[in-house]
């Protein structure tokens, strides 16, 4: 009989800007961070998966590096790679490999760091995310994505630029109490509203920002889970999905189709629903993402999604409280090492461990992990 | 005129649709279209998926569209920089097909409206480039 998987460790470096550190040295610290406090050595490890965007790297085949750094060496290690949704690819192949019984103790490791790179160079990559032969010669780049998709949900449901404001403004209250993220700052709505225009309709704190940092998340067996730890959370259902790269092949611009695919089926494989959902991580890359996000997990009708933010049923003592870490808006995105941040958030939930953001009673978690502009999407539910 | 001539930076030179420059040279904006399933594409691809056919045949679009959505930058990747602010937009062409493309700079702010009829049209850029761009009918 194939065995349960459980996350039994996490670990995340500060996310921040200019971190001083090569890229082996930060997958170090959130590796010891996941390690530390839990009875495993590096030796018990079995296989490693590394996660992160190779665009930003200037290491070839940075797997080999990190896995040798961490002192993983002989065992195998893979490198994974889906955008900004790469390390809960990472997590989803770590789950099939100790599924299967091909090993019992896996390690993801995410990483991103960006400041490697000059602005210019940056600026650059950033337009070479669409379709290069039919969209990047216009002068595409991320935000405007998110942007098309903003002007469309606004048009069809009639969410205004305050709905989205107020996503970020929720970011900043909890951002002040993650000691991890890199904008630990509160916002008013007249901030979020009056700053500069990026992308219409989304402006400057509509948009998260690059940053440096690592994260890492240990699966083991349920027989090896329960050596490790006495507080394994279980991982209770996954699902992947994807659309296309190009804009044009899509037929839906008021929601992720990649996602509401990959959530059914999470929410299938875990036998439960939205409804039962305790606290959720989002992919709020820009807030029309987290709106979006609430709507296609089910958390509130289509359309709705602006609504649920005013009413502010995504704080804690809401209906569903979501993103109670600042998100990727306030904690930064660097891009392999935030599907894993976002993993750590919700197994520190379903541990109590959580502080001051602490969901009371928190029993089923739910992470949503988004690459591109809805290219990728990756849900995983998670259980105490 | 080869493929690296198509947009403002083009990051392809060859590919298997390179024809369409040629055509957009003779104000023309084309599609494929899969001989065997019938499936219009467009962008034009050179390679129907579904059945695994390359035999295509070109087919001109009226450039008759309808904006479905749309972004005005102001804030540009490398390159772009000095074509700040522009917008790009989507737009569903009366063949079912969808395009992405700049909205002319003719059209003003106040007169942008979702749903609002558009022309897809060829367009010459500085240096001897080509793209189309969406117009006022």
């Amino acid at each position: 009989m194939s065995t349960r998987v459980a996350v039994v460790g996490v670990g995340q470096t500060p996310f921040t800007r200019n971190c001083g550190m090569s890229i082996r040295e930060l997958c170090f610290e959130a590796f010891k961070d996941a390690v530390e406090d839990i009875n495993l050595t590096p030796r018990e490890i079995d296989a490693s998966i590394v996660c992160s965007a190779p665009e930003y790297d200037k290491q070839r085949s940075p797997s080999s590096l990190i896995s040798e750094y961490l002192g993983l060496t002989p065992k195998p290690t893979f490198y994974a790679e889906s955008l900004c949704s790469s390390s809960t690819t990472g997590f989803r192949i770590a789950y099939s490999f100790i599924k299967s019984g091909l090993h019992d103790v896996v390690a993801v490791i995410g990483f991103q760091k960006m400041s490697e790179l000059s602005s210019a160079e940056v600026q650059e990559r950033m337009g070479r995310g669409a379709d290069i032969q039919w969209e990047t010669p216009f002068g595409s780049m991320m935000p405007a994505g998110y942007a098309l998709y903003a002007r469309a949900h606004m048009q069809k449901y009639g969410t205004t630029e305050e709905q989205l404001a107020k996503v970020r403004v929720k970011s900043g209250k909890y951002s002040v109490l993650n000691p991890l993220a890199m904008f630990q700052r509160v916002l008013t709505l007249e901030e979020c509203l009056s700053a500069r225009v990026i992308s219409s309709p989304l402006k400057l704190f509509d948009c998260c920002a690059n940053a440096d940092g690592a994260s890492c998340v240990i699966l083991a067996s349920e027989e090896k889970a329960r050596k490790i730890t006495d507080t394994p959370v279980w991982v209770a259902g996954v699902g992947s999905a994807t659309d296309t790269l190009s804009t044009t092949g899509r037929t839906n611009f008021t929601g992720l189709t990649c996602a509401v695919e990959a959530a059914r089926q999470a929410y299938k494989m875990a036998g439960i629903g939205p409804d039962d959902v305790d606290v959720a991580e989002v992919h709020d890359c820009f807030t029309i993402a987290e709106i979006m996000a609430y709507e296609n997990l089910g958390f509130c009708k289509p359309g709705e999604g602006g609504k649920l933010i005013e009413e502010s049923q995504t704080y804690i003592g809401g209906k569903i409280p979501v993103n109670v870490d600042g998100g990727l808006l306030s904690k930064g995105h660097p891009i392999g090492a935030t599907g894993g941040s976002q993993i750590r958030t919700i197994v520190l939930q379903l541990q109590g461990e959580a502080g001051k953001v602490q969901v009371d009673g928190a029993e089923i978690g739910l992470v949503h992990n988004v690459g591109g502009v809805g290219v990728y999407a990756n849900v995983i539910i998670l259980r105490r | 005129m080869s493929f690296s001539m198509f947009g403002k930076i083009s990051y392809i030179s060859e590919t298997k649709v390179s024809d369409f420059i040629k055509h957009l040279e003779n104000n023309k904006i084309m599609a494929t279209r899969c001989k065997r399933c019938g499936k219009l594409y467009f962008p034009p691809r050179a390679d129907c998926p579904y059945d695994l056919s390359s035999d295509m045949v070109w087919e001109e679009l009226s450039g008759k569209c309808k904006l479905i959505t749309y972004t005005t930058l102001y804030f540009a990747p490398s390159g772009f920089e000095d074509d700040i602010p522009y917008t790009i937009a989507v737009a569903q062409l009366e063949e079912g097909v969808t395009v992405y493309a700049r909205l002319s700079k003719e059209i003003k702010d106040d007169e942008i409206q979702v749903g609002m009829d558009l022309k897809l049209v060829p367009v010459h850029l500085p240096n001897g480039r080509i793209s189309y761009e969406l117009k006022k009918p």
